[in-house]
C-alpha cells in the first residue's frame, strides 16, 4: 500500500509539472496554430498521464486522456485542424485532469463525483464526430483567428465565448505558476506562518511540498556541509574545557545547528532503492515472457535508502545482474520440473544496510554455476592462465565471470551473454567503491552480491588507536566493550593451537589483535581492551591498544591504489585534520581468517539455556543493585554534571543532535539519589517506540556493574512503584526495574 | 628564449618537472593539479609499499604514491621530506611522492618524444612514456596511468587491469 502511495504521489508532482507545461503549450499553439513540435510535445504530455493512470487504476482519468489523446493524434498529423473549439475542449480537458488529479491527491481515487469527466469526453468526442463536417470547421477558424490577441483570456474556460456550460467546479488549487520551483518555496513559506493565508485549514498539496533543485547545486551543498562539519570538529576541540563560556556555548550551539544541517542535506540527497526496482517487476514479466521462464519476483527492502547518485550508478548493473539470473539462472520451466523443483522459479532481490553499506542481493533458485565450466571457459579465452587458475578457490573462480571477455552463454541471445555484461557490471560497481561477488551452488542456485558503500554517508563510529594512528569502527558493528585485566586475563584469554580465544559470559569469543591485523606483532600487555564485533553471523572480538571515543564520521572513499584491502571500509577525516582509516568488520574478518564456523559453534553454546535473559546489572542509590534487560538499553554514555540543562522541571543533555531527557534512577524506584555526587554521570540510553519513530531517554545511574546472561526468577519480594520485583542475580539479590513506569517519569510515553 | 613559431606537427607541450633520486621527470600539466610541500600522512598498514599514507586535501581523501619505491629506487634520506605532486588520473586523485619541484617546462621547440633507452631498468621503463633530450638534461615523461597502477596484492585476484 505504501508503494502504490509513493507512486502516486510521484505521478501527482509529474503530471502537475507537466500540465503547467500543458497550459503553456496550448497557449502558445493559439498563436501558432499548425505547430507539429508544440502538438507532438502535448501528445507525449496527455500519452504519459494517460499511461501512468491506465497502470494505477485510475479509470475515469484514463477515459478522459484517452480521449483527448486521440483528438491530439489526428491534430498532430494533420487530420484535423485546429480550431478554437478544439483548444477550448483541449483546455477543458486539461483542466478536468488538473481536477481528477486534486481528487487524487486527496482521496487516492479519482471517483470524486464533482469533478465531471462525461461532458468534457462528450466535447471532445463530438468534435472528432464533427470534423467530418468542414464548414464547421472553418467557421470556428475565422473566431480562433479574431481570438489570437487575447489568448491569455483563453485558458479560461469559464469566459468562453463558446456558450459550452462552463466546467464544474474544478477546484483551483495551483495557478499554473510560471516558475514552479519558486512558487513552491513561497507556498511554503507562507504557510508555514500560522494565522496566514486566506484558509486555515488548507494542507500543502503534494506539488507545493516539493521543490526540483539541480543534483549539482546539491553535491555542492554536501561538499560545502562536509567542510563546515570538520571545521566545527575543529573549532569543539579548540573550546573544549577552554574558559571562555560565551565561545564555549557558541560553539555548542554551531556543533548543534551544523549536526542539523548535515542531517538535512543528506537526507535531501537520500532515496529508497525502491524507486530502482519499481522497474523489475516489467522487466522480468517482459524477459520471462520473451525467455519462455516462470518467475516469481520477490522484492525485500525497498525503503533502504542511498545516496541518489548511486542510486543512479547502479540501475544498470542491477538490471543487468537481473537480466542475466534470468537468462543463466533459472531454467526453463520444463527443465525445472525434471528436476524435481517447483516450475516457477524465484528470483529474490533484496537490499539491506550492514556496516555502513548498502548491500543489495539479485538471488535465483536455478542451476547455478559451475565452476569447472567457468575455469575450462576462462582458460579457452585465455582470461586466466593453468597457474594461475590453480591458484584460485572457487569463490575466486566464481568472480572470473566478471572478467572483460567472458561469457558462457552457449547461445548469444539479445538479452545477455555477448560477454560485455558482467564486466561492465563490476566497473561500474567499483567505480562508486562498491564491489560485487557471487556465490553458487550448482543445482540450486546463485547469489550476486552487490555491496554499495555510502560514500557520502555519514556514520557512528567508535574511534580506536593503535599504534599510534586512529582508526574508526562502524558503530552498527559494535556489540560491546569489554576490558580484561589482571588476574581474569590469564584465566579467560586462552589460546587453542594458536588462536587466541576469549572466554566471554560462557561462550569463545576468537580474538584478533588489530595491531596483528595492520601487520605488526602482537602487544606483549597486562590488560586487554576488546572491542566485540558483529557482522553476519561473524562475532569476533578486536583487541585495540586504546578507545578513543564515538563520532559521527564522514565516511571517504579511498583511492584505487587500496581497492585490493578488504579491511578498509574507507577513510574519514578527524576533527584535527588527520585522515583515519575506516575499518570494515567483514573484511577485517575474513581477511584474518574469522568466518561463521567459529561463531556457530559458541552459539550452540548458548542455547543449551535458550531461556536466559541478558540483564545489565547497574548500581544506584548507593549500593543497591537493580537490573534491566540489555536489550533495552541502546547505549551506555556518560556526560559530564555540567551537560546537563533544565528544561522545564525535566533534566534533559544535549545528545546527537537532539535533546535527551533525563531521569534518575533511584527516586524512581524509591531510593535516595546519590547519582550526581560524581564529576560524571552514567546514563542507559533507552529507545522507546513512538508511532513508527524513536525516542530516546536517559536513564540516570550511579555505575554499571557488569552484562550478566541468566535465567531469571523473579520474585514478588520488593516490589514497588518501578521495581517489578527482584531476582538473584550473581548471588546478590537484584532489583528488576519495571522500565515503563520509569521511562514514564521521564514524560515519554512509554 | 624559444621561438614560438608552431611549425605543423610540433605541438606545445608543457610539462611540470620534478626529480625523483637524480631522475629528471615530467608530467604533462593537464594532468596536475597542484604541488604541495609535504604534508602530515597517515599511512595503510598492508597496502602495496608505494603507498605512504593518505593526505587531507581540503576535506578530499587523497592516496600518495612514493616515486622512489614505485620506481625501486633507494630510499629518500630520513632527513628528505618528500613533495606532493598532485594529479588526477582516471577520476581521482592522486598525489606522487617525489623529491624536487623542477619549473613547468615548455618543450614546443619540435623536438619530438623518443621511446625509452631500452636498458633502463624495467621498473621505469614500465612507467615513462617516452624520453625527451634537452639541452642540459633528459626528461622522463611519466605516463601517470601506469605509474598508479600499482600490482595489486594477491588477496584480490579479480582486481587485475582491467
Amino acid at each position: 500500500m505504501d508503494d502504490d502511495a509513493e507512486i502516486i504521489a510521484e505521478f501527482l508532482v509529474e503530471s502537475h509539472e507537466n500540465l503547467d507545461q500543458l497550459d503553456r503549450d496550448l497557449v502558445e499553439l493559439e498563436q501558432q496554430p499548425g505547430s507539429r513540435e508544440l502538438l507532438s510535445s502535448i501528445f507525449r504530455t496527455i500519452h504519459t498521464i494517460k499511461g501512468t493512470s491506465g497502470f494505477l487504476a485510475f479509470g475515469r482519468l484514463e477515459q478522459l486522456t484517452h480521449v483527448g489523446e486521440t483528438l491530439l493524434s489526428r491534430l498532430r498529423d494533420g487530420e484535423q485542424e485546429m480550431t478554437l473549439e478544439v483548444t477550448e475542449a483541449l483546455l477543458r480537458m486539461v483542466d478536468t485532469v488538473r481536477g481528477l488529479l486534486d481528487s487524487i491527491e486527496q482521496t487516492a481515487s479519482d471517483t470524486d463525483p464533482s469533478v465531471d469527466v462525461a461532458p468534457v469526453v462528450e466535447v471532445i468526442e463530438r468534435l472528432l464526430a464533427e470534423d467530418r463536417a468542414p464548414a464547421l470547421a472553418t467557421a470556428d477558424v475565422a473566431t480562433a483567428a479574431a481570438l489570437h490577441g487575447t489568448g491569455g483570456d483563453a485558458t479560461d474556460p469559464t469566459t468562453s465565448p463558446g456558450g459550452q456550460p462552463a466546467v464544474p467546479s474544478v477546484p483551483d488549487t495551483s495557478e499554473a505558476p510560471a516558475e514552479p520551483g519558486w512558487d513552491g518555496v513561497d507556498r511554503r513559506v507562507a504557510q508555514t506562518e500560522p494565522g496566514e493565508g486566506w484558509d486555515g485549514t488548507e494542507r500543502r498539496t503534494v506539488v507545493d511540498a516539493t521543490v526540483r533543485v539541480d543534483v549539482d547545486l546539491l553535491d555542492n551543498l554536501v561538499q560545502l556541509v562536509g567542510e563546515l562539519v570538520l571545521t566545527r570538529n575543529q573549532i569543539m576541540q579548540r573550546t573544549d574545557g577552554g574558559a571562555d563560556v560565551e565561545l564555549g556555548r557558541a560553539s555548542q550551539r554551531l556543533d548543534l545547528v551544523a549536526s542539523e544541517l548535515q542531517e538535512s542535506v543528506m537526507k535531501t540527497r537520500m532515496q529508497p532503492i525502491g524507486q530502482v526496482w519499481s522497474k523489475m517487476p516489467r522487466v522480468v514479466r517482459d524477459l520471462s515472457h520473451q525467455l519462455g521462464r516462470d518467475v516469481e519476483l520477490v522484492m525485500e527492502g525497498h525503503e533502504t535508502e542511498l545516496d541518489r547518485s548511486l542510486l543512479e550508478a547502479v540501475k544498470d548493473p542491477l538490471t543487468h545482474l537481473v537480466r542475466n539470473a534470468l537468462d543463466h539462472g533459472i531454467e526453463p520451466p520444463d527443465v525445472r520440473e525434471a528436476q524435481g523443483k517447483p516450475r516457477k522459479g524465484t528470483l529474490v532481490l533484496r537490499a539491506f544496510h550492514e556496516s555502513g553499506q548498502v548491500v543489495v542481493e539479485i538471488g535465483d533458485d536455478g542451476k547455478g554455476i559451475d565452476p569447472e565450466r567457468i575455469a575450462a571457459v576462462a582458460l579457452d579465452r585465455g582470461v586466466v592462465t593453468r597457474e594461475q587458475l590453480a591458484r584460485m578457490d572457487t569463490r575466486e573462480v566464481l568472480g572470473l565471470i566478471f572478467r572483460p571477455g567472458f561469457s558462457t552463454a552457449e547461445a548469444v541471445s539479445n538479452i545477455s551473454g555477448r560477454g560485455v555484461g558482467m564486466d561492465v557490471v563490476r566497473t561500474n560497481i567499483e567505480r562508486i567503491g562498491g564491489s560485487v561477488d557471487v556465490q553458487s551452488e550448482i543445482g540450486r542456485g546463485t547469489t550476486c552480491r552487490v555491496r554499495i558503500p555510502l560514500t557520502l554517508a555519514i556514520i557512528p563510529a567508535l574511534v580506536v588507536g593503535e599504534g599510534g594512528e586512529r582508526y574508526a569502527i562502524p558503530q552498527a558493528n559494535l556489540v560491546e566493550l569489554v576490558r580484561i585485566e589482571g588476574d581474569d586475563l590469564a584465566r579467560d584469554v586462552e589460546r587453542l593451537a594458536g588462536a587466541p580465544v576469549l572466554r566471554l559470559r560462557g561462550r569463545l569469543l576468537p580474538l584478533v589483535h588489530l595491531a596483528e591485523a595492520l601487520g605488526d606483532s602482537e602487544p606483549a600487555t597486562d590488560a586487554l581492551t576488546v572491542v566485540v564485533l558483529q557482522s553476519d553471523d561473524i562475532r569476533f572480538g578486536l583487541c585495540v591498544g586504546e578507545v578513543h571515543d564515538t563520532q559521527e564520521i564522514v565516511v571517504k572513499p579511498i583511492g584505487r591504489q587500496l581497492k585490493g584491502l578488504t579491511m578498509y571500509a574507507g577513510a574519514t577525516i578527524m576533527g584535527d585534520g588527520r585522515v583515519a582509516l575506516i575499518l570494515d568488520v567483514p573484511g577485517l574478518a575474513q581477511a584474518q581468517g574469522i568466518d561463521a564456523s567459529v561463531a556457530e559453534a559458541s552459539e550452540a553454546k548458548t542455547d543449551s539455556d535458550s531461556d536466559a535473559t541478558a540483564l545489565l546489572v547497574l548500581e544506584v542509590g548507593g549500593g543497591r543493585r537493580a537490573a534491566l534487560p540489555l536489550a533495552a538499553v541502546a547505549r551506555l554514555e556518560e556526560f559530564p554534571v555540567d551537560r546537563i540543562e533544565r528544561s522545564g522541571s525535566a533534566e534533559v543533555v544535549q545528545y546527537r543532535d537532539g535533546i535527551l531527557p533525563l531521569v534518575r534512577l533511584a527516586p524512581a524506584i524509591g531510593l535516595s539519589d546519590t547519582s550526581g555526587s560524581d564529576e560524571q554521570v552514567s546514563v542507559v540510553v533507552h529507545d522507546v517506540a513512538e508511532g513508527d519513530r524513536l525516542r530516546s531517554v536517559g536513564i540516570v545511574i550511579d555505575k554499571v556493574l557488569d552484562v550478566v546472561e541468566t535465567a531469571v526468577v523473579r520474585s514478588d519480594v520488593g516490589r514497588r512503584a518501578g521495581v517489578t520485583g527482584s531476582a538473584v542475580v550473581q548471588d546478590r539479590v537484584t532489583d528488576l526495574v519495571d522500565l515503563p513506569a520509569v521511562v514514564a517519569r521521564a514524560g515519554v510515553g512509554a | 628564449m624559444t621561438t614560438m613559431t608552431t611549425t605543423a606537427g610540433a605541438v606545445t607541450e608543457q610539462y611540470c618537472t620534478f626529480w625523483v633520486d637524480d631522475l629528471f621527470f615530467g608530467v604533462a600539466v593537464e594532468e596536475v593539479q597542484e604541488v604541495l610541500r609535504h604534508q602530515p600522512m597517515t599511512p595503510v598498514p598492508r597496502a602495496h609499499e608505494a603507498v605512504r599514507g593518505l593526505i587531507n586535501l581540503r576535506g578530499q581523501i587523497v592516496t600518495a604514491v612514493d616515486l622512489r619505491v614505485r620506481l625501486g629506487l633507494p630510499p629518500r634520506p630520513a632527513d628528505r621530506l618528500p613533495m606532493n605532486v598532485i594529479v588526477r588520473c582516471a577520476g581521482e586523485v592522486v598525489s606522487l611522492l617525489v623529491d624536487d619541484i623542477g619549473d613547468v617546462l615548455d618543450t614546443g621547440d619540435g623536438t619530438g618524444t623518443e621511446p625509452a633507452p631500452p636498458n633502463l631498468p624495467a621498473t621505469i621503463r614500465n612507467v615513462v612514456q617516452g624520453v625527451r633530450p634537452l639541452p642540459d638534461a633528459i626528461l622522463l615523461v611519466l605516463d601517470v596511468h601506469s605509474a598508479l597502477d600499482l600490482p595489486t596484492s594477491a588477496t584480490d585476484p579479480t582486481g587485475g587491469t582491467p
